[in-house]
């Protein structure tokens, strides 16, 4: 029978065959990630792990054979690594450009190798490919030794907290099989991961190209005594039974209510094992009930553990959303607002400090700035290095500020609920990965005060709804004319007003601040937050500051609540404003003698959909003001 | 956990979750996901294995409530006719809406799989009217049923996969995945194809059809069927429109197919196993990749690569 067939020949490799026909053996999985600079061989590794477990078919066989005889660098024999380099525009220029997975399996195991480059991007890829691997392989070229690279894999295979660590040392033919070259390495290894504080490295010399000790021993190598690679890869422990080993963890993806008769919260349990009648605790709600049932499609489960994707009832009715964590009661997790984390920055455009992100971790999403890095790592050297931003691949550890309160644990212990990662807000790109380390401590200590008058009461009394009118523009653009007039003709109506103005603000609120970008988008931070306040005292706040970036303009309408920020475009061309020069700014920025100037030397961003745009080529300010206080008491 | 072989039942306690389990509860992950963070998602429906699967998974993620989502079938006229049968049935079982599109236009110019060379066929039936039904129904979010082991352009491809206005991919600028966080934001007009299967092989999908008992359209059994050899070829005359060519006529074989698509251009494999087990005993031994059956893949170098940048899934 074809089956047993094929279970002979993984035998005569590796692992020992399925005994018997039936029933079908249990296979665990293994997702593993290989790291080495560009000769290491490491695509001819997972070449010849595909070739030798018989994933290859004739036809691929027959491809590969003839991509070895077009673009190989092995002569006539097969060039494995053409299996791997997958898209033509990077065969053609024979570098590996992204992460790329591949599936190979034997009776005892499937595995999920993350194949990353060696080449600049390094940073970003690996960190992709390491941040869900069980298990990490770092090639070292028997020839080299220890080279820099290695050290800088090693570093952020640590840093991702992978713990079974494998040192393939390759092309042991190449040195002839010496015991001592090996030797040698290994020591030097140790050496280094004992310094980073990394686990215990498993040492295999191999030859993947002769298929050396990869899936079958090597006669070559008598005194290595150790398992192959593979057999290595099948039977070491995965992390799936440490998360099994911790407290109750389910992040609520989706609340699923098909009726009013039910009510199921469906999530990947991150940790730990639930049964009906566990007592659980709500965060953030803090409310403490029961588990009633696990639901699925099958009937209900006794019990489920971390990795089950799984929907389960409450006993009782309590706010339970999206981002909600379920969590074993007598080991609930923590919540905070500020932390320290680890960054790893993937993006083109550096960190901007200050700014507003989306981060995201487990199933919630809030808004988060990053302070000025404390350091930035030297990921060869581990040096700590002064920093005031972080570029694309670079690692920093920095102080993080959410806009409100997340359930959380350290990195360390949840990869789930410590991971996570930083959107930006316009372009949506991924920009950043983190991990977090642990709370600040001020931020468990600053609770809010629940106030007894609300906001409403206070707007009622002044029988008005607050709001902010947030003007936008370039510098003489006619800002401060325009809402100086709006709050003039709100006065004689009997509304309580408050203009805050871009000068007079940096007499005082913001005198410590210049005009640096970082200090621009803390400028706009803090008015955001006066005006917030003032709002909340129910005043209706105009506001007349240049404010180029959208997106600290978005900050400021995410502190606020819906509708209350109305974002007014004062649209002036720049020629028309630098005409007027009100202020001979424009002339002082063009003689040079005045730096990062909006519109000369520093971007303007104007709105994409501002709620009121005013033409100031065709209407003028008098007309522009009563335009905005009829569009806002119209809307009263 | 030791290699030795465990028993079934003790796979599916607790303290062992097996590797199907595992893939099984990341498909659901990314399901429910995509379900909470985008605005019209859609399942596209080919009515194969795979898309069967993930129908199973769906399923599962939702359940009690059914999928919260339309199936979309792009109907390129010249399927199999059990497939437009299980389709309807499948759809009806599950209580989903089912959308079906198809290129009138196209098709009353002539377009065909006999005489219209096989790319531009492939791409006037099923790749523009798959973006044209996307765009119509202002879907922002397709599950696909594609698979990285599947072929080589398919090993680098995001989970998330953003195709801009065009619906073309572009290889070099995908946002990093990092542990199951999936940024599911776009810009407007920016679209996501999403394949829960990605981590997927074929070896996968036929033990959970197993495992699971999932619903399978008839052709992957082996049946006598009328045969046509053409070249490496084994195509079944599924209607009376079938094109013989000269010296051609319908022979009663075994067999059955690994993959489906257009009858026309889809292979078929001598066999006998009529059950999972004889297929999966089968599919142990197979030397030969599963896209070997299909014309599509094998007319241009890289093709597959060129298609998903003209926006096939």
């Amino acid at each position: 029978m074809a089956r047993g067939e094929a279970a002979r020949d993984h035998a005569a490799l590796a692992a020992p065959p399925a005994v018997g026909a039936e029933p079908r053996p249990a296979k665990s999985l293994l997702r593993f990630l290989t790291c080495g600079s560009v000769d290491d061989g490491k695509s001819t590794l997972i070449g010849r792990l595909l070739h030798d477990t018989r994933m290859l078919t004739d036809d691929q066989r027959a491809a590969l054979e003839a991509d070895s005889r077009r673009h190989g660098t092995q002569g006539a024999d097969i060039d494995f690594a053409l299996l791997v380099d997958g898209l033509s525009a990077e065969r053609e220029q024979g570098i590996t450009i992204d992460v790329a997975y591949r599936y190979f399996e034997t009776p005892a195991r499937k595995f999920i190798v993350a194949d990353t480059p060696g080449h600049e991007q390094y940073t970003r890829n690996m960190v992709t490919g390491a941040s869900t691997a069980d298990l990490a392989i770092l090639l070292v070229d028997a020839r080299k030794g220890l080279l820099t690279q290695t050290r800088r894999h090693a570093c952020l295979v640590n840093l991702l907290g992978i713990r079974n660590i494998v040192l393939a040392v390759n092309k042991m033919d190449l040195v002839g099989h010496d015991e001592g070259v090996f030797a040698a390495i290994v020591a030097e290894f140790r050496a280094f991961a004992g310094r980073i504080g990394m686990s215990e490295p498993v040492a295999i010399p191999l030859s993947a190209l002769r298929g050396e000790n990869v899936t079958a021993p090597a006669p070559a190598m008598p005194w290595y005594r150790g398992p192959t690679l593979l057999a290595h890869l099948e039977t070491v422990e995965v992390d799936a039974a440490r998360a099994q080993a911790r407290p109750f963890r389910l992040p609520v993806q989706w609340v699923n209510r098909p009726s009013q008769a039910f009510r199921g919260f469906a999530g990947l349990i991150a940790s730990g094992t639930v049964r009906p009648g566990d007592e659980v605790r709500v965060l953030p709600a803090g409310r403490t009930t029961r588990v009633a049932r696990i639901v699925t499609m099958d009937g209900d489960l006794a019990a489920a553990v971390a990795g089950q994707s799984v929907t389960l009832t409450l006993a009782d009715e309590i706010d339970c959303a999206r981002g909600s964590v379920i969590a074993a009661a007598d080991a609930p997790p923590q919540m905070a607002d500020q932390f320290e984390a680890t960054i790893v920055w993937m993006d083109a455009a550096p960190l901007h400090v200050g700014r507003g992100y989306w981060l995201k971790l487990g199933t919630e999403t809030v808004s988060a700035s990053v302070a000025a890095p404390k350091y930035a790592i030297n990921v060869n050297t581990l040096e700590h290095l002064a920093a005031k931003t972080l570029e694309m691949n670079a690692i920093g550890v920095a102080e993080i500020r959410c806009d409100r309160a997340i359930v959380f644990e350290p990195y360390a212990e949840s990869r789930t609920l410590g991971g996570f990662i930083l959107i930006d807000k316009l372009t949506n790109a991924t920009v950043a990965a983190g991990m977090l380390h642990f709370a600040l401590r001020r931020s468990q200590n600053v609770h809010w005060q629940a106030l007894e008058v609300s906001r409403e009461a206070r707007a009622a009394l002044k029988n008005q709804k607050p709001a902010v009118l947030w003007f936008t523009g370039l510098s003489g653009a006619g800002k401060s004319t325009i809402a100086n007039l709006v709050e003039k003709r709100l006065h004689r109506m009997n509304r309580h007003t408050f203009l805050l103005d871009g000068d007079n603000v940096r007499h005082g609120l913001c005198r410590d601040l210049g005009f640096t970008e970082a200090d621009r988008i803390e400028n706009i931070r803090r008015v955001g937050e006066v005006a917030r306040l003032m709002a909340d005292a129910g005043l209706i706040v105009i506001t007349a500051f240049i404010s180029p970036f959208r997106a600290e303009r978005e900050m400021v309408r995410r502190m606020l609540p819906e509708g209350e920020f109305v974002e007014i475009f004062v649209d002036t061309p720049l020629e028309v404003a630098e005409a007027r020069d009100v202020k001979g700014l424009y002339a002082k920025a063009r003689a040079g003698r005045l730096a990062n100037f909006t519109g000369i030397d520093s971007p303007y961003e104007p709105p994409e959909a501002p709620e009121i745009r005013i033409d100031t080529t065709a209407v003028s300010p008098e007309e522009a003001a009563r335009h905005i206080v009829d569009r806002l008491l119209g809307e009263d | 956990m030791t290699p030795q072989a465990m028993p079934r039942v003790a796979a599916r306690t607790p303290d062992h979750l097996d590797h199907l389990d595992r893939l099984e509860a990341e498909a659901i992950h990314i399901l429910r996901e995509v379900v909470a963070e985008t605005e019209k998602p859609v399942m596209l429906y080919s009515v194969g294995k795979d898309s069967a699967v993930m129908l199973h998974l769906a399923q599962k993620a939702f359940y009690p409530a059914p999928p919260p989502f339309p199936l979309l079938h792009i109907a390129s006229g010249w399927d199999f006719a059990a497939m437009l049968a299980h389709r309807d049935r499948m759809a009806a079982a599950t209580g989903m809406e089912l959308l079906v599109h198809h290129n009138d236009a196209a098709a009353a110019q002539g377009v065909n799989p006999f005489d219209t060379p096989t790319p531009v066929y492939t791409r006037l039936m099923l790749t523009e009217t798959l973006t044209a039904a996307l765009d119509q129904h202002g879907f922002d979010a397709a599950f696909g049923g594609a698979r990285r082991d599947e072929e080589k352009a398919r090993a680098k491809e995001r989970v998330f996969s953003f195709r801009g206005a065009n619906h073309a991919w572009d290889p070099r600028n995908q946002r990093p995945e990092l542990w199951n966080l999936y940024n599911a934001r776009k810009r407007r007009g920016e679209t996501i194809r999403v394949f829960p299967l990605s981590n997927w092989t074929e070896q996968d999908v036929w033990a959970y059809i197993a495992r699971e008992n999932v619903p399978l359209v008839p052709l992957y059994f082996a049946a006598e069927r009328p045969t046509v050899r053409r070249g490496d070829m084994l195509l079944v005359v599924d209607d009376d429109r079938f094109r013989f060519r000269p010296g051609e006529r319908a022979e009663p074989r075994w067999v059955r197919f690994r993959t489906l698509g257009c009858y026309p251009l889809t292979g078929a494999i001598e066999s006998r196993a009529m059950t999972l087990p004889e297929i999966l005993a089968e599919m142990r031994a197979s030397r030969v990749s599963e896209r070997a059956g299909r014309a599509v893949d094998h007319d241009e170098a890289a093709s597959m690569e060129k298609k998903k940048q003209e926006g096939y899934f």
